[in-house]
This record gives structure tokens, C-alpha cells and sequence, in this order.
């Protein structure tokens, strides 16, 4: 909402300075967003008359002016302008007048005619972009007022940055009301006499739904000039609040709907057929708005029609065949009150708003409506010329004003604070809230310029916001002691994300609509059913939520890949999305935290230091391992459609799958120009979390025996299968079996390899004897050698 | 005599001569051994009448003590002089960089999170966590924000599409974090609901949430930290208390300002924005908006099963990545969610 300063203080008295009011209407909860001079600084401009324009004797484009400034003789002026010519009353620039951009007027000769003075243009008093001449005043200007005077330039925009709930302040009166009770000062409201009625024309106006539509006045006026000019003063003040001037007759509708907040229509009376009516949209009804839309009405919009049609979307917009031109010389002024309900949301389902529908969708002032149709009445008639007919008033119940309860106990309790019931009387009175006392209570009843008083609380933020909410103390918060359990079975998440950081991974957090490409590719999801699109995605690259976090990794890989970084770690936690109709807590979407990573580029950081190697599936193998530590993964053949098939393992914790890991798809690596391939990874992030609480066991004092053992197997028997092999096998010496290395070449047949073992024996009781040392190793040969074909090596 | 001396001093210069150690022992050999010169005089002494054999032999062990310290003492050197040579060859150039893997860091929005996290914990409030596809009922009904409520086109909405291309009606992405508000209360309540008195709520909610815009300024993801205390006799003041103490704990600063402005939230009345001003630096004296607050609308509380005239509470929600910008100076939002290496280093 914005306005200017000057017509603020024509309706309400106060000595603050524009500052104090900024400060002050912001702190009352209208927050100031702007505040902004209409014009800048300058100074000794003033109306000055043209007596006398001769060309320049030596400079075509010049002339020679003989000016009246008002201060006795004519004074002599060189102007350049186009348009200048005798009669024009004109803004002159006085000798020792200071123009915006720093420009000094002084009395100098120009190609050799002293000059006293400049004619100015909008554009040079720093009051318009661009002018093409001098800016022209109207003829009855008085020439020698100071321009700022005569402008009224010496006055400030505000921009108010309202509040749903505060539509009491869409208006200038709304504001001054405000003003007067948040500083203390006096409201002098525009008076209003209600128009005599000349003419005998009227219309009858039918309220078909009441709820919707409770009250409506409406009158004609025949015989207007539509073409007159908008006077002024008038032009200035729309302007200042940010409303092109149109025509008188719009700009009177505007005017008052500005300063008294109701917005008035003005249909062309000589288009209606029969009485009007207030009535919801009939099936398929359709209207050409003033747009220049034409829509297809929804049934539940409430439209003002006459006997034959459609005529306007009620506290909306106005139609296009209704309404009024240049030409027009007969009206029908609605001013009405259409219930909040029945406006809010209709507009922006159309995809436009209005003035009007702003207004009315947050609750307009019922008690002015009357006011409101005398006031543009005579404005019109005034401007415009014309006879006004009697005012049609149609009601139905208006709507309820229950008085609200307010106890003083309570406001205190609420806001922290004491205030006496005295206190609490003086905040209402000022805000013209009326109400009745009983004992410490009071029963307000809301003002009809009010929709936000309802519940006692509505009063309660009253008393907080006058009182000033700088005035409440701010006590250190007292509360009840209880200590917060962390259960020692979960890490916290900021204990993993650390992990990960030791480890040399970078935090990053990406958004989590991706596009569709990603989820097929890094997901495999193509079916429609599968996916979970937004129904309105600001781009097309982010249209579908993400069911793992690989697709953000890897764009952030190709965004530091193109800015030679040419090592990468990354990891993200967050939430990806499935449709599963069993989820909880929002049934039909798992929402399931995850934690991925990404690694790329060398396994260490390039140095002098340690040969160069590219970072592969088990250097991030260990890093999971150590992430999970002391939990032990097992990890299995996996076919994922990220990951390349040879390269891919499930991870599984405790006998439960908790994610994934491995190198990235070639096929992706060449689709997203990858120069080689990452290692990737996805975990569970609540299953990274859980740990076990240690529990202890008994450390063996006796020394431990260690045997290493290698044998010679199928190549492609995994590790896995091996050691699964020993289990439910009777080992009880065998206390760890590590691998210690691989081998395939010379001295091992074709497709085998060999695998070399340091086995750990130890007995918590006892040293171990050779023969029971030996028989074990037999056992586990013998083992080997039944269940996979094994052979020592020799 | 004089041959003694001469032998002593034979020997000392023929040591000094010498730095390797095998050559030493084999110089030793000319005046300690066998058939050195020290060991032949000490073999003559037999020959010697008995009177004379006192003198000499005293004189010869002189000389011997004197050989022997003069080879010791060149024993030692050669060894010092061999351990400096190994020692000065052992030397490293130790302004080489260091083998380490490299470290990572935290996201700057994480950090600031973990801050918070720690402040708010330090008094007592949980972290409770809620889905990011929310049930309209708890992102808007439960927030006292009906349908058609003009407050709903303060929030640029993002809706989900059905298999058949048909708007969802019932769930959206978040548009506030406030939702897990609604959540916390309802099983809260669940929980307690039947005790005569229930335990205070004191809870800070971080996550993502998505709105409808995108430019400088505007991010359509990005993350709020919502609170919620309620109790009995929590009020507007208490309100004011716990944020003053967080923001001036979270700059580690007293020299900045914070002011409490009427503002309009379904959810909250009286309802404040909280705007801060630092009296130094580089954005001195101006006022920046950083949270919303108030005390939870009593039509919240009821929705949640809880009684408002018994209990009251108060509700915020921060601005995380503004909270970030502020306390890192960044100035663009949109940095955060470009993963760019460069950026994200410098908060490791």
C-alpha cells in the first residue's frame, strides 16, 4: 500500500517528523518498506509566465524570452526549449537556484545575451525520466509560488507492507486511524454530506445471496462529461500511490476507494437491462472482463448481473461490455460489501487480482459503504458534471459483531507482563475499539473496519502492539530441569557427518526436486507410477523428487570438474522420496534420510609424497568400514542400475540391506562426460546411526599362536563364500582369520588364485599346544579343501 | 726413557691420522698387540735386573694408560664423527608437505545448524524432525491457515502430481517447517494427554522446506530452524528472553540489537518478526529481518488436543541460511546449493 505523506497528515494530526511516523507505524506492526521523496532536493523554482519569445540572433535553436517571475520587471531568459511560447505558464529556475545533479543557476550570457534565469523541464526538476520540453502548468498556476509549493513536491511516497489481517489499513483513513491511535493524536476524518437525489432515475437491486452479498447501494448518474480532466490534485495523490490517472471517472472510483478503502464499480448505466442483482454464476455462464479475458465463471463466484447477462465477477472485476468509456454519460455506482469468503482465493484461481479483490478477500469496512457511493457521487458531479438519482440500498443481516472478552489476568499471563484494567481501557479508547466493562473484564465489541477481532488473543496482541512490543521485558527463560537422554545405541548425526569429514569427504546440499533423467538413469525409474512429480516445478530440471542423492553428486562433480577440480569427495545427507501406499507418517510417500557419497580423482591428494593412484571401489569399501566400525558390513554382488555390474556391492548390517556401493555405470560415465569413473556410495542414514552399546568379554592372558596358511582356488570364488564356508564348523581355537594377500600369475594355474591367510589362535585359559595348534589347521584345511576344491599352496 | 715418550706420542699421532675404525684397531695393533711396541717392552721387563724392573714397569703402564686414553678417545671421535655424517645425511627437508589424506568439511548451512542445535540444547529443547511431503492438514489446516485463508498466497506452494497427471489434493512439499510443530504436539499429547500435568515442550525443528521462487535472494529449497516451548505460564516476554539470548549466544556478541515487530502469522498471536541490527561491521546499524515468532495461536493448541487456557507456549521459525549469511558474511544464497568446491571449503 502506498501513499503519499502530505494527504496522510490532511486526515490525521501530528507534529512527527516523516522518520518518527516510519518508525512508528512500523513498530505498530504496518511495517514501512519505502519512504521515498516524490521529488529531490532544489530549490528558487517558481511560476513563471511567458510574455515575450524572439528567435535568438545568433542561434537558431535558442530564443530570447522576457519571463514574469513575479518579482517585478520581466526578466530576460535564453531558452532552448521547443515548446516554449507566450502565455505558457512555465517553471523558472531563479538565479541562485540549485537544480537536482548539482546544476547552480547563475545569470550568465548565452552567445552573448545575458540570461537570467531557466525554464525547466519535469525531467530537469528530477520529477519525471524523460520530458521532450518545458513542463507545462495550467493556466490558472499563480505565477511566482514557489514549483514545490505549487507541485506539492515537498512530500514523501510511503510503502506500507501490510498484513493480511490489517486490511483496516488499505486506506488512507485506515492509516490515519492508526496514526492517531499508536501516536496519540487526532483524526480528522474526510466529512462526507450525503447527495440530494435530482433526478428520479433508479435501478432495483436484488441480493440473491445474501450470505455472499449482504449489502449493496447503488445509484445513477445521468448526464456526466467522462471526458473532463481529473483535477490536479487528485491526478497527484493517485499517482503518489502508485495508480495511473486514467480518466475522471475511473480515477474517482480509485480515489475514494483510497481514502475511505471501499472500492467502488461504475458500470454504464445506458448497458443494463432491469434491476440488478447480486446472484453466484449460473452453469457455463462466461465473461469478458476488463482484461480483455474472457472466462468461463465457476460456480461458486459471485457475479452482478442484470435482468439479460452477466455484468461483472462481484469485488473482483468489473466486465468489458458494462463498462464505462469516454463516451459514457450515463452510470450505475455500485459500492457494496462482498463477504471475505466468498472473494478470497477466486481471483488467483484465474490467475490475476485486483484492487478490489484484494481488498475484499481480506474484509472491507461495511459501515462506509454508504459514505463511500455519496462521497464519489459529488466528486463526480463536481468533476464531471451530472445528476445524481436516489441511492438503492439493498440488506440483507450483516455480518455478526459479537462482542469479544477480554480479562486482564489473562492478556498479563500471555504477554508477560502486568497492566492495570486503566491501561488497558486507555489502548482501547485510542483505537476506537468500543466496550463495556465488568470487573477486570472487557467485552469488545470489533468496529466493522475490523476482520481480525475474534478470540481474545486478537485483543491480547492489541494491548501487546500499542503497549509497544520494545516494552516488554525480555527475562532469561525459566523452565523445569530435566535431563535430555541421547541413547548411547545411536551416534549422532553430526558424529557421522564428522566421520566422513575426517575421512577428507565435503558436505553439500542439493535440492531435492531433480530432473527426470536422473531418476531413470541413477534409480532406473521410467514408469510414471514410480515417479513423484510436482504438479508445479519452476523449471523442468526440477520436476521430480529424488529417490537418491547420486544424481545431485554427480552434477556437483561435473560443476567442480569444469572448475579443475580434479579431486573430488562428497558426500549429502537427506531425505529422498518413494511412492509406497504403506509409509509413514504421510501414507503413500517413504521419506526415507539417506547418506551418499561420492568419491572421484586420485586416492590421495597429489604430492611428492606417495605414488599416484586412482581412487577405486575398496578404497571407498574402507571407508564405509570405518564409518560403521566397529560393526562389520558385509558386503555382496550387487546389480544396480548406477553402478557398474562387476563393481556394485549391496552393504548389508546385522542381516539387513542398508545401501549400496560402488563404481558409477560406464554408460553414465560417458553420458555425463565423466573423464573416469566414481566410486559412489548410499547408505540408510538411520542405520549409519545405530551402534551397539560395548559389551564386555574376557581378555585371553595367554600368548597367541599365528599360522599363516595359503591355498589355491577358483578365481572367481568370493571371499565371502570362503569364510561363510567355516561357519557352523567347529573352530573354537580360531579366533581371526585375515587375508592378507592375493595372488594370480606365475606359479598358480590358469583361472585360479591363490590366497594367503594369517590365521590367530589363543585359547583364554591356557598356552596352546603344537598338536592342538596343527589339528586345527588340518581342520581348516580339510575344510577348505571338502567345501571348495582348495589345494595348499606349496 | 725418552723412548716411551716417543712411543706415546708415535701413537698419538698415528690415531689422529686415522678415521676409519677398522684401520684404527689395526694401528692399535702396532702399540697394544701382540708384538706391539708397548707389549714388546712389557715382555723385555723379565730380562731386566729386579731393581730397575719397579721404574720401568711403573713408566712402561704409563706410557701403556696413555696409548690406550689416546686410542679411546680417537675411538670416540670416529664414532661421533660417523653418527653426525649419518645424521646430517638422515636429514629430511621438513617444510615438504605432510602425507596426510586431505580433510573435508562441514556445508556452512550444517554448521550453523550444529550451533543451534548445541545452543538450544544447552536449554533444554529437543530436535524433533517431520516429513518434507507434508499432509496439507499439518503444513496449513493444523496451522490455523484454512482453505482460502489470504495467508495461503503468502506461501507460493509447490504441489505433487498423481500417476494419472492429476493434482494431489492432499499433501505438498513443506512450506515452513512449522508443521512438525503440529506433529510433535499431536503425539505429544498422545504420550501425556491423560497426567494431570504434561511435561513442557521444548523443542527446535531444523529442515528443508520449498516455496514457489527463485532469484537472488530466493531459493525454491532452502532451511528453517522452527521452536516451540510450551508449558504453563509461557509467555510473550519468555519469548523475547530465549530469543535474545540465542541470537546474542549465536554471534557470540553483545553489540547488537534486536527488535520485536508486530507482525500477522495464522499460527501465532500476537505474532513479531524479529529483525537484528549489529552496531559494527559491515552491515552496522541496519535492520535485518531473521525470524518470524509469537505466542502459538490457541485454535493450534486446541487442534493438537491441547487445552490453551492451561497451557500457553511460543513458536519461531529462523531463517537458517540467513542466520549462515550473517554469521559468515555470504551474500548470495544460492551458493549454498551449487556445490561448488571453491565455496564450500572455506567452512572446513
Amino acid at each position: 500500500m502506498k501513499f503519499s505523506e502530505s494527504w496522510l497528515r490532511t486526515l490525521v494530526d501530528t507534529k512527527l517528523s516523516s522518520e518518527e511516523l516510519s518508525h512508528l507505524l512500523t513498530m505498530a506492526g504496518l511495517e514501512v518498506e519505502g519512504l521515498e521523496p516524490v521529488a529531490p532536493q532544489f530549490n528558487d523554482v517558481v511560476v513563471a509566465q511567458v510574455l515575450e519569445v524572439v528567435k535568438h540572433p545568433d542561434a537558431d535553436r535558442l530564443n530570447v524570452c522576457k519571463v514574469d517571475t513575479g518579482r517585478g520587471e520581466p526578466t530576460t531568459i535564453v531558452c532552448g526549449a521547443p515548446n516554449v511560447a507566450v502565455g505558457l505558464r512555465v517553471p523558472c529556475a531563479l538565479p541562485g537556484a540549485k537544480l537536482p545533479g548539482d546544476i547552480v543557476i547563475k545569470i550568465a550570457k548565452v552567445r552573448g545575451i545575458e540570461s537570467s534565469g531557466m525554464l525547466c523541464s519535469a525531467k530537469e526538476l528530477g520529477i519525471a525520466e524523460e520530458a521532450s520540453g518545458l513542463l507545462i502548468l495550467p493556466a490558472d498556476a499563480p505565477v511566482g509560488q514557489s514549483i514545490r509549493e505549487y507541485l506539492d513536491l515537498d512530500d514523501n511516497q510511503f510503502e506500507l507492507k501490510l498484513t493480511p489481517n490489517r486490511a483496516d489499513c488499505l486506506s488512507l483513513t485506515g492509516v490515519a486511524r492508526e496514526v492517531a491511535a499508536i501516536a496519540g493524536a487526532q483524526a480528522k476524518l474526510v466529512e462526507v454530506p450525503e447527495v440530494a437525489a435530482t433526478i428520479a432515475d433508479q435501478r432495483a437491486v436484488v441480493l440473491h445471496a445474501p450470505d455472499a452479498c449482504p449489502l449493496y447501494f447503488g445509484r445513477v448518474v445521468k448526464g456526466v462529461n467522462a471526458k473532463a480532466p481529473t483535477p490536479e490534485w487528485m491526478k497527484r495523490r493517485l499517482e503518489r500511490s502508485g495508480i495511473r490517472s486514467i480518466s475522471a471517472l475511473v480515477d474517482v472510483t480509485n480515489y475514494v476507494m483510497l481514502e475511505l478503502g471501499q472500492p467502488l464499480h461504475a458500470f454504464d448505466n445506458t448497458k443494463l437491462e432491469g434491476a440488478v442483482h447480486a446472484r453466484m454464476a449460473k452453469p457455463e455462464e462466461k465473461l469478458l472482463l476488463l482484461n480483455e479475458q474472457t472466462i468461463a465463471i465457476d460456480g461458486d463466484i459471485l457475479v452482478i448481473s442484470d435482468d439479460a447477462k452477466a455484468l461483472a465477477m462481484a469485488g473482483i472485476m468489473g466486465g468489458e461490455e458494462s463498462g464505462i468509456t469516454l463516451e459514457t454519460s450515463e452510470l450505475f455506482l455500485e459500492s457494496a460489501f462482498f463477504a471475505p469468503k466468498a472473494i478470497a482465493g477466486r481471483a488467483r484461481r484465474y490467475g490475476f487480482g485486483s484492487d478490489a479483490s484484494h481488498r475484499f478477500e481480506r474484509g472491507v469496512d461495511f459501515g462506509g459503504a454508504r459514505r463511500a457511493i455519496e462521497r464519489a457521487t459529488q466528486l463526480i458531479i463536481d468533476i464531471c458534471g451530472g445528476a445524481a438519482g436516489p441511492v438503492t440500498e439493498a440488506k440483507a443481516a450483516m455480518p455478526a459483531r459479537n462482542p469479544v472478552r477480554l480479562r486482564t489476568a489473562r492478556a498479563c499471563a500471555v504477554i508477560g507482563m502486568a497492566f492495570s484494567p486503566e491501561q488497558i481501557a486507555g489502548l482501547f479508547n485510542g483505537l476506537g475499539l468500543p466496550f463495556v466493562r465488568e470487573g477486570d473484564d472487557f467485552l469488545v465489541t470489533p468496529p466493522t473496519w475490523r476482520f481480525d477481532i475474534e478470540i481474545e488473543e486478537d485483543l491480547i496482541e492489541e494491548i501487546a502492539r500499542l503497549h509497544g512490543y520494545d516494552n516488554i521485558p525480555a527475562p532469561a527463560p525459566r523452565g523445569n530441569m530435566k535431563m535430555m537422554v541421547q541413547p548411547e545405541a545411536q551416534r549422532p548425526a553430526a558424529r557421522v557427518r564428522q566421520l566422513l569429514v575426517d575421512r577428507g569427504y565435503q558436505e553439500v546440499v542439493n535440492f531435492a526436486f531433480v530432473e527426470e533423467a536422473w531418476e531413470a538413469d541413477f534409480a532406473g525409474k521410467t514408469a510414471e507410477a514410480d515417479l513423484i512429480r510436482l504438479a508445479n516445478p519452476i523449471a523442468s530440471q526440477m520436476a521430480v523428487m529424488r529417490s537418491t542423492l547420486f544424481g545431485g553428486l554427480i552434477a556437483n562433480l561435473v560443476t567442480n570438474l569444469k572448475r579443475k577440480q580434479n579431486r573430488v569427495r562428497l558426500f549429502e545427507t537427506g531425505r529422498t522420496f518413494e511412492r509406497d501406499a504403506a509409509a509413514t507418517p504421510v501414507p503413500g510417500f517413504a521419506q526415507t534420510w539417506k547418506l551418499s557419497g561420492l568419491a572421484y580423482g586420485g586416492a590421495l591428494p597429489e604430492g611428492w609424497g606417495s605414488a599416484a593412484r586412482k581412487v577405486d571401489f575398496f578404497d571407498m569399501k574402507g571407508d564405509l568400514e570405518a564409518l560403521l566400525a566397529p560393526a562389520q558390513l558385509r558386503f555382496e554382488k550387487l546389480v544396480h542400475p548406477a553402478l557398474h555390474p562387476g563393481r556394485a556391492a549391496r552393504v548389508i548390517l546385522d542381516g539387513r540391506e542398508i545401501g549400496c556401493l560402488g563404481e558409477v555405470h560406464p554408460e553414465w560415465v560417458q553420458k555425463y562426460d565423466l573423464p573416469l569413473a566414481p566410486v559412489v556410495f548410499e547408505l540408510d542414514f538411520d542405520a549409519v546411526k545405530s551402534a551397539q552399546v560395548p559389551a564386555y568379554t574376557e581378555v585371553s592372558k595367554f600368548p597367541p599362536v599365528i599360522r599363516d596358511l595359503a591355498i589355491v582356488v577358483d578365481q572367481n570364488l568370493s571371499l565371502q563364500t570362503l569364510l561363510d564356508g567355516l561357519k557352523g564348523q567347529d573352530f573354537d581355537l580360531i579366533q581371526d582369520v585375515q587375508l592378507f594377500d592375493v595372488y594370480v600369475g606365475k606359479g598358480v594355474p590358469e583361472n585360479k588364485k591363490s590366497l594367503a591367510f594369517r590365521i590367530v589362535m589363543q585359547d583364554t585359559q591356557r598356552t596352546l599346544q603344537d598338536s592342538e595348534v596343527d589339528a586345527a589347521m588340518r581342520q581348516l584345511v580339510f575344510c577348505f579343501e571338502q567345501a571348495f576344491g582348495a589345494q595348499l599352496r606349496a | 726413557m725418552d723412548n716411551l715418550d716417543q712411543i706415546v706420542s708415535e701413537a698419538q699421532s698415528a690415531f689422529a691420522a686415522i678415521s676409519d675404525p677398522d684401520a684404527l684397531e689395526q694401528v692399535k695393533a702396532r702399540f697394544l698387540g701382540k708384538s706391539g711396541q708397548i707389549t714388546e717392552l712389557l715382555k723385555g721387563l723379565g730380562k731386566l735386573p729386579p731393581e730397575e724392573k719397579k721404574t720401568a714397569g711403573a713408566a712402561i703402564n704409563v706410557a701403556k694408560t696413555a696409548v690406550e686414553a689416546a686410542l679411546n678417545e680417537r675411538r670416540e671421535a670416529i664414532r661421533k664423527a660417523a653418527l653426525e655424517a649419518r645424521l646430517a645425511e638422515e636429514a629430511l627437508d621438513v617444510t615438504l608437505p605432510g602425507r596426510a589424506e586431505a580433510r573435508g568439511g562441514l556445508h556452512p548451512v550444517t554448521r550453523t545448524l550444529e550451533r543451534i542445535e548445541a545452543l538450544f540444547r544447552s536449554i533444554g529443547f529437543e530436535v524433533a524432525d517431520g516429513p518434507e511431503i507434508e499432509e496439507d492438514f499439518f503444513n496449513f489446516t493444523a496451522m490455523n491457515t484454512p482453505e482460502d485463508h489470504p495467508a495461503r498466497s503468502m506461501h507460493d506452494t509447490f504441489y505433487l502430481q498423481n500417476p494419472d497427471g492429476s493434482v494431489a489434493d492432499k499433501v505438498l512439499l513443506r512450506t515452513h517447517t512449522s508443521p512438525i510443530q503440529a506433529r510433535y504436539m499431536k503425539a505429544h499429547v498422545e504420550r501425556y494427554g491423560q497426567l494431570e500435568k504434561m511435561p513442557e515442550i521444548r523443542i527446535i525443528a531444523p529442515g528443508r522446506v520449498y516455496r514457489v521462487d527463485s532469484d537472488a535472494t530466493h531459493s525454491p529449497m532452502f532451511n528453517q530452524v522452527e521452536g516451540l516451548w510450551v508449558g504453563e505460564g509461557v509467555s510473550f516476554a519468555d519469548l523475547k528472553g530465549v530469543i535474545a539470548d540465542f541470537l546474542k549466544s549465536f554471534f557470540e556478541t553483545d553489540d547488537l540489537v534486536v527488535r520485536f515487530r508486530p507482525s500477522f502469522f495464522p499460527f501465532t498471536e500476537p505474532s513479531a518478526e524479529i529483525d537484528v541490527a549489529f552496531m559494527s561491521g559491515v552491515l552496522k546499524g541496519r535492520w535485518l529481518e531473521i525470524a518470524g515468532c509469537g505466542m502459538v495461536h490457541p485454535d493450534v493448541l486446541r487442534i493438537a488436543g491441547i487445552d490453551p487456557e492451561k497451557y500457553t507456549g511460543f513458536a519461531f521459525g529462523f531463517g537458517q541460511d540467513r542466520l549462515t549469511m550473517l554469521r559468515y558474511g555470504v551474500n548470495d544464497l544460492r551458493l549454498f546449493f551449487e556445490g561448488d568446491l571453491r565455496f564450500l571449503r572455506q567452512f572446513a
